[in-house]
């Protein structure tokens, strides 16, 4: 069992003390390791009904089999997994750089940490050593200051740091993990977990030998996939960024605008991606062991806000920029260096902001309540007051750091209407209304809202589908692309990287086996990704998420598109969900209420979780 | 005759250099079969986001690290390579404090020093090189450094048309 480290590190803060189990071969073979593993470490350690933010909540951190080689991409990632306290469902967030590495390195396939600690502590895991450190000095302070202040204390350069900013200690249910400074797990805030532990930051430093099983095969592939990484499959990602989303999507009238007002935004050439690459990319930067690499790094070079350096990607240009009808890329930038600041999830981020503006410009919102600002669309510096306060939970802020879902329930019925979320998690830069495949997508999504767990967005807007139809078919593709994505980010490899897998499974067979020489074959592994997929689903059944919070936002379902385009008039009706979910759920093997048959239980070796579906299978 | 194109080493170029630390894995897998960056003879330093450069030996004209040994367990070979008796070395770490790049290491397992030997058993070069995927690594010697620098400053100076002509007095 090369590649894996082989053990399991389990950590209690209240008492502050820590054992290790044996990773079995069936367990990494049943669930690969990343999210898989990390789902299954968190179901069967958690029990039901347990708060997000209680100490028994586990908060699970894992790597997977490829972390810390050489394979590209293959060797950067780690996941974080716990209950998310913005859905209530399973949380689970893959961020990459270089975190991941060390952890390998150190010896562990994964930490499950419960309990809460008295008083701030990190935690900081140096091979064999375990300690709890004090970190009251570094409680308030931002994430990147923290990896740079345990770096001081330790005395070590090269010790790898996640930590939560002051949204994470202040329990907002948008708060992240960052780590490297500029990268985050960002989705389904479980920043604020870490901060209900009082664990402000995980400092990882491993110096053991990480060995594969076929060299020769190994390398051969590793040969093949930097030349693929050359190519055109990686080029968008190499060349301009993910930015360069913004003025295609924008063509077709898929960049939700407004928060869902528009489904065009206007003034895009002013944010676009050449603009950002002539003005402001200082650099392109690469994650541990990728050979494309795609991290645009921009700093802003004159004004106000001149030295901010920050990540740009389509993600958090579209949340501060069209979502919130911005065209000025000096705020957007500092828009998202504030996030990394305060630990934010910036998507989520955006999507209250343009929350607040939208309710703001229909007067469901006055000055009053938003402690004077003027909060219409497209005011740049209105969006980076509320997000200081959001931030640091001042005034606005005690309102609306926890999500646009929660908001919209102290704010009445009007404003449950505005807030973009499925399952509580705010949506991504996709105009669902009329990408039809992506809406099944998300509407499914265990996370909530997110264009990541599969990539049906991309067979919408390259046409492979009608993207503007609902019909019998979707469900087998959307299905097809989850069990792929829940493989992606279980071996952990990028999914900017996802096109160099030409041949999708047959290929992360081959390299699994030559990095761990479990000899798997490729139907194991596809069933691997329909099992973690089922797993997801069963830690949302155990907390009580039922068909109904498989939705999508009112406005996707009652506003049509406005503009006077092909997709004019485009919305995603009750009927065509409801045709879209019962052909998803049928070709998954779950019933009408979505909930996974005892047949499709025991047929991915899931039998031991049957009392999880039995009561509600009639 | 002193020959000018003797002393070989790896150089990264700052400019294209991303972080990657693929270098890292190449050496270390090339010389001890495992992927572990404290055993590479190469490292990647990212002092902040948008600084990263590899650093290994450079083969100095005048090692500080061989005239740092008390032992005289160094020393350096005609073409600029460091050569160690191990048996003379006592991981004492005083060539470590005297290199100015970082580039001799004490390994954790042998306790005796190690550096950049341009993979010289192996047939097909220095491994960092041939993974790099950026190409920001080259074996090169100090002359064909100058030589490097001068052909890009001459392609900056060029890249504007008629940028040479800037300080011909302008017409009114």
């Amino acid at each position: 069992m090369l590649g894996y480290a082989g053990k399991i590190l389990y950590l209690d803060l209240t008492i502050g003390k820590s054992y290790t189990e044996k990773l079995s071969e069936e367990t990494a073979k049943k669930y690969i390791g990343g999210i898989g593993l990390g789902m299954h470490l968190y179901l069967t350690k958690s029990k039901k009904g347990t708060e997000p933010f209680s100490p028994e909540n586990p908060l699970v951190l894992s790597v997977g089999p490829l972390t810390a080689t050489m394979f590209p991409t293959g060797g950067n990632g780690h996941a974080f997994i716990s209950k998310s306290p913005a859905t209530g469902g399973v949380g689970e967030s893959v961020s990459h750089g270089t975190f991941g590495t060390e952890l390998k390195r150190a010896g562990y396939d994964a930490v499950v940490i419960t309990g809460k600690a008295e008083k701030p502590i990190y935690l900081l895991i140096d091979d064999d050593s375990i300690q709890l450190r004090d970190a009251c000095q570094l409680w308030g302070r931002a994430p990147s200051e923290v990896e740079d202040a345990i770096k001081e204390e330790i005395g070590d350069f090269y010790v790898r740091v996640a930590a939560i900013g002051i949204a994470g200690e202040k329990l907002s249910k948008i708060a992240c993990i960052i780590n490297d400074k500029t990268r985050a797990a960002g989705r389904t805030g479980l920043g604020a977990v870490m901060g209900s532990k009082n664990l402000k930051a995980i400092a990882v430093r491993g110096t053991n030998d990480v060995t594969i099983h076929k060299p020769e095969e190994f390398f051969n592939l590793v040969k093949e996939f930097h030349e693929r990484m050359k190519g055109p499959a990686t080029q968008k990602y190499r060349t301009m960024g993910s930015t360069e989303n913004l003025m295609q999507q924008n063509s077709m009238h898929c960049v939700p605008t407004r928060n869902y007002n528009n489904s065009h935004f206007e003034l895009a050439e002013n944010i676009s991606s050449t603009v950002i690459n002539q003005h402001f990319v200082a650099k392109i930067i690469a994650c541990n062991s990728c050979a494309m690499r795609c991290e645009h790094e921009v700093v802003i070079k004159d004004g106000a806000y001149r030295g901010t350096m920050a990540r740009i990607e389509y993600d958090n240009l579209w949340a501060f920029g069209p979502n919130c009808g911005v065209d000025k890329l000096n705020s957007i930038i500092k828009a998202a260096e504030r996030c990394n600041y305060f630990g934010l999830d910036a998507q989520s981020v955006g999507g209250i902001v343009s929350f607040i503006m939208d309710c703001y410009e229909r007067g469901i919102l006055t000055k009053e309540n938003l402690d004077g600002i003027d909060a219409h669309f497209g005011n740049a510096s209105a969006m980076l007051s509320i997000i200081d306060k959001i931030g640091k939970r001042e005034g606005l802020g005690n309102l609306f750091a926890d999500g646009v879902k929660v908001a919209a329930t102290k704010l009445g019925d009007k404003a449950e209407q505005l807030a973009q979320h499925i399952k509580g998690l705010e949506v991504t830069g996709y105009d669902l209304r009329c990408l039809k495949t992506a809406a099944l997508s998300c509407a499914v999504s265990f996370r909530g809202a997110d264009h990541n767990r599969s990539g049906a967005v991309t067979i919408d807007l390259k046409g492979k589908v009608d993207r503007l139809k609902a019909e019998t078919g979707r469900g087998k593709l959307v299905k097809d692309l989850e069990d792929q994505f829940n493989i992606i980010d279980s071996l952990i490899v990028c999914k900017n990287a996802k096109n160099t897998f030409y041949k999708d499974f047959e290929e992360m067979t081959k390299i699994y086996n030559a990095t761990t020489g479990l000899g798997i074959t490729q139907q194991e592994l596809e069933t691997a990704g329909e099992r973690i997929q089922t797993l997801a689903k069963l830690i949302n059944i155990r907390e009580g998420l039922t068909r109904k919070d498989d939705t999508l936002p009112w406005k996707v379902m009652n506003q049509p598109i406005t503009e006077d385009v092909p997709a004019k008039g485009a919305v995603v009706t009750k009927d065509e969900l409801n045709l879209m979910l019962d052909d998803y759920y049928q070709t998954r093997g779950y019933n009408k209420q979505g909930i996974p048959t005892t047949v499709k239980l025991q047929e991915l070796g899931l039998s031991d979780y049957l009392e999880l579906t039995e009561t509600k299978e009639a | 005759m002193a020959k000018l194109h003797e002393r070989k080493f790896v150089s990264a170029d700052p400019e294209k250099c991303v972080g990657c630390q693929v270098c890292e894995y190449a050496c270390s897998f090339g010389k001890e079969r495992a992927f572990n960056p404290t055993k590479s003879r190469i490292r990647v330093i990212r002092e902040n986001q948008i600084n990263n450069i590899a650093v290994t030996c450079r083969f100095c004209e005048a090692p500080a690290c061989v005239a740092a040994c008390p032992r005289g367990a160094l020393s350096q070979a005609v073409n600029g390579s460091i050569i160690l008796e191990k048996e003379n070395c006592t991981g004492c770490g005083w060539c470590i404090a005297a290199c100015d790049y970082g580039a001799m290491m004490l390994h954790p397992e042998t306790k005796t020093v190690y550096n950049c030997d341009l993979c010289k058993f192996r047939t097909d070069g220095p491994q960092c090189v041939k993974w790099c995927p950026e190409e920001a690594l080259t074996v090169v010697t100090s002359d064909v450094l100058a030589q490097k620098a001068r052909l890009s400053a001459i392609k900056k100076l060029f890249q504007t048309p008629g940028k040479t002509r800037d300080h011909q007095p302008k017409e009114i």
